[in-house]
């Protein structure tokens, strides 16, 4: 028992296609139903005259719901075979519960579809479906159910599987797999059923149990959002958190952010004894090698994978209050272990999720889905949701009523979805060379005065290194200015252009590895003035990669040679 | 198995510890209810690994009606002792005083007095503003509905209707002054999962748990330990049971199970077979239909 796996899957289905009842069966099958349960339930099923054993009321928890004959909330279900222990996010498929299915669909390694075989693939079904794409649920399980009252008919099946397969494709659900089954009497629950001889699948629950686990588990790129500082005394000071992806071991290189401080794990100390790897899911305490300032909120990092640092990043929302929202108010984001006050700056557009169609937007209400431009007072070290589901999800709370209002999903950052703020009075000249307009300068000019060319440093990750290379080439006698984008990634290329131009090297600290924003970067400097170093080209010690970058820029005739620099000369 | 994949039972304990950190690092004053129970002796395993090297950064609380088993009582005090822990043990002395017990008042009306209020007493006198609790959702049916970050409104009361969505692990720990938050970190562990773990982890627990000869009284289908001077219907009469608890409450009102499994992988063995749930023994649940669900919106755990 201790040694199996868990899997966490919800399930959605309208109000009469048999949700409940498969969610009994299975429970009963799997022998999750106790004796004196099932005393109570033959009790209750007598009070609704519903005629035999409703396994429906396994799972219909409240008075006020018993009462309403619905399940109206999120209501979580556990079972095990010898193989696996499952969790069970139950949610209702009613038209204005959208939220519901959201909140169950957010931890789910499978979602299964339940389809009535008579109705065929019905607007709820496709909205679940979607929700599912949305939450980024890795496995689906469409359940064909009801089978009974179809006589078992493979063309009813087939149908539904070919129309269920082609709205699918539409949203990119993938890894879909399809069953014929009656929860009622279950047929290719637990074993495959003689009246379906032409379905050459696996039963249900053998499916649940041999479904991958957390599919969408990232072992490469480290993300340790520090969540809690353990100090018991001055000796020790402990970094507490959940390990979001990546593999920890002592002796690894981490980046810190905001910081960009680079050191390394010199322990994983638990209550059974130190660790020598950690992985996700795990919650873990980090010890540094050095003593370096990091709070909760903070984030450890793989230094040459690091995430997108930016104040500004489009998302999906799903708006979860009965009161509507939209731009022009502040709300609090929780991403991660973060915090921060933020506003929805821009409503791109709404979902209609019935025809999946954009539709114009000016607020958003209750169960509707939104594609926004958020915007935080603060950086946020994040990854879209679709890569990663932990460093691109978040909620919006209401800082007045303090209710959950919003669950966010950060979608990968595009020049369309997040247009770059706009630097204002600023008018550029032109290329800094000669045959700008209106300069009398030439760069032979500027590097005869500074003993350089100018030129833009193209540095993803490593803000150490940024740093200390500006200290470097200072000290050798360039005139230089980093440029980090903890504010704004998307201002860094105009910025650069005017350090440029005003003869400077600009190193550009840039945590987005958003190719767009480099070209463009690239794009105002002069041929041979652009140099890109990715941070997996450097050696791991700083002032190692400070010394390959100075000779890449000696290379490309930015800087005099060094020997040069060291006797005086060009100064 | 993957050898990059955790066994269920240490996915439960990864969620259980990033909840007691997430409320230790975002309330104030945080304290834990502490039953003296298997699922807090858990609950206090996982807070010790949570903030290892560290002590406990809370006070434990037990609600005391003075009708505990008295093996309770020594373990309570010995536990909390071994642990170094701060205990707080909080009584409706009040109510004991005027006499209150579930045969002068009923169980529902005791339980309102001698839990409830007195929980909701020592939770406002302590200013917590987070109380951790080791109920599960297996438990019973209102509790599969409940958030694991569960907000109580002024008066200590629970709106099931009205709960915050709560998605991923991003909780909500937004309250007012005098509004607090029920966290409840074993949310989807189960009673397998409860003793599997006691089991992997060596968790001491109250020896009422395993199987030993007890003096008992069989009322219906009920075993009730005879304690606490409990007073007998006509006709009963004590006798001597190879007998043990499955969950603990107040003697008058926890019926205990014939059982010969005194010894862990026994208790376990037991419970594969078992085909009844752990509560059918806690008489309080079966006043009402619901009645577990109006508890709890009065302020009961």
């Amino acid at each position: 028992m201790s040694e199996s796996q868990l899997l966490r899957f919800s399930t959605a289905g309208s109000v009469d296609d048999g949700k409940s009842t498969l969610i009994g069966r299975l429970l009963f099958e799997a022998k999750g139903v106790y004796e004196d349960q099932m005393a109570s339930l033959q009790k209750s099923s007598i009070n609704r005259s519903t005629g035999p054993i409703d396994f429906s009321l396994l799972t219909d928890g409240l008075r006020a719901e018993r009462e309403q004959g619905i399940t109206i909330d999120v209501a979580y279900r556990y079972f095990a075979t010898p193989k696996r222990k499952f969790i069970i996010a139950d949610t209702p498929g009613h038209e204005q519960y959208t939220r519901n299915m959201a909140t169950g669909a957010s931890t789910a390694d499978l979602a299964i579809v339940l389809i009535d075989a008579r109705k065929g693939v019905l607007p709820q079904s496709r909205r679940h479906a979607y929700i599912a794409s949305l939450l980024g649920i890795p496995y689906i399980a469409v359940a064909v159910n009801k089978m009974d009252l179809v006589e078992f008919s493979e063309t009813v099946f087939d149908q539904i599987q070919k129309d269920f397969s082609a709205y699918a494709k539409d949203i990119g659900l993938k890894n879909l797999a399809f069953f014929p089954i009656s929860a009622l009497d279950g047929d290719n629950i637990v074993e495959r059923s003689a009246r379906t001889p032409w379905f050459k699948g696996t039963p249900l629950l053998e499916h649940l149990e041999s479904a991958p686990v957390a599919e969408d588990r990232n072992f490469t790129e480290l993300r340790f959002p520090v969540q809690y500082v353990i100090r018991p005394n001055l000796d020790f000071r402990g970094f507490a958190g959940q390990l979001a992806s990546g593999v920890l071991k002592p002796g690894d290189e981490v980046m810190s952010l905001p910081a960009g401080r680079v050191t390394r794990v010199k322990e994983l100390p638990t209550f059974d004894g130190p660790l020598k790897e950690a992985f996700p899911p795990m919650s873990i305490t980090v010890v540094l090698e050095d003593e370096i300032d990091l709070s909760r909120g903070d984030m450890l990092v793989d230094p040459n994978h690091v995430p997108h640092v930016s104040r500004r990043f489009a998302a999906k929302l799903v708006w979860m209050l009965d009161e509507a929202g939209g731009p022009n108010r502040t709300y609090l984001l929780k991403h991660a272990t973060q915090t921060v006050p933020c506003e929805i700056r821009r409503i791109r557009h709404r979902v209609d999720i019935n025809t999946l169609e954009n539709v114009q937007a000016e607020k958003l209400e209750l169960n509707e889905i939104a594609a926004v431009v958020m915007e935080t007072r603060r950086p946020l070290y994040f990854d879209a949701y679709s890569k990663n589901r932990a460093m691109g999800a978040f909620i919006l709370i209401d800082p007045i009523s303090n209710l959950t209002v919003a669950a966010g999903m950060i979608e990968e950052s595009t020049p369309e979805s997040v247009e770059p703020l706009q630097l204002r009075n600023l008018e550029f000249v032109g290329e800094a060379n000669e045959s700008a307009t209106g300069t009398q300068l030439t760069n032979a000019e500027r590097f005869a005065r500074a003993g350089h060319y100018p030129a833009t440093v193209w540095l993803t990750a490593r803000r150490a290194v940024a740093y200390l290379l500006e200290r470097r080439l200072f000290d050798l006698g360039c005139q230089v200015h980093v440029l980090a984008d903890d504010s704004e990634s998307h201002l860094l290329p105009e910025l650069s252009r005017v350090l440029s131009n005003a003869g400077l090297i600009a190193i550009c600290s840039i945590a987005s590895p958003d190719p767009s924003e480099r070209d463009r970067a690239a794009g105002f400097a002069a041929a041979n003035r652009f140099l890109e170093v990715p941070a997996k080209e450097l050696p791991a010690r700083d002032d190692d990669a400070v010394e390959v970058i100075i000779k890449r820029l000696e290379d490309l005739g930015v800087l005099r040679r060094k020997d040069r620099f060291e006797r005086g000369e060009g100064i | 198995m993957d050898s990059r994949t955790l066994s269920h039972l240490r996915a439960l304990e990864a969620e259980s510890i990033h909840i007691m950190r997430e409320v230790v690092a975002e309330f104030a004053k945080p304290v834990m209810l502490y039953s003296i129970g298997k699922d807090s002796s858990v609950m206090v395993r996982l807070a010790q690994k949570a903030f290892f090297p560290g002590k406990l950064p809370f006070p434990l609380l037990h609600v005391d009606t003075t009708y505990k088993f008295q093996e309770m009582i020594e373990f309570r005090d010995q536990f909390a002792k071994d642990l170094g822990a701060e205990l707080i043990v909080h009584t409706n002395q009040k109510a004991i005083d005027e006499g209150a017990n579930p045969f002068k008042l009923g169980t529902s009306k005791c339980c309102a007095l001698l839990k409830t209020r007195a929980l909701l007493d020592a939770l406002e006198a302590g200013g917590y503003d987070a109380a951790f609790g080791g109920a599960r959702r297996d438990e019973e049916k209102s509790r599969a509905k409940e958030r694991v970050f569960s907000f109580r409104d002024k008066f200590g009361q629970w709106d099931p209707k009205s709960q915050r969505p709560e998605l991923w692990s991003l909780y909500n720990s937004k309250v007012e002054k005098g509004e607090s938050i029920r966290v409840f970190p074993l949310s989807n562990w189960t009673e397998m999962d409860v003793w599997a773990y006691i089991e992997l982890e060596n968790i001491p627990i109250v020896p009422l748990y395993y199987a030993k000869e007890r003096e008992m009284v069989v009322r219906g289908n009920q075993l009730i330990p005879l304690e606490h001077n409990m007073p007998l219907a006509p006709g009963e009469k004590p006798q001597m049971i190879m007998s043990r608890m499955r969950s603990l409450g107040c003697t008058f009102c926890t019926g205990g199970i014939a059982s010969d499994a005194d010894t862990m992988p026994k208790i376990i063995n037991e419970l594969v077979q078992f085909r009844r749930s752990e509560r059918e023994n806690r008489i309080i649940d079966h006043d009402q239909e619901g009645s577990m669900e109006l508890k709890k919106r009065e302020g009961y755990f």
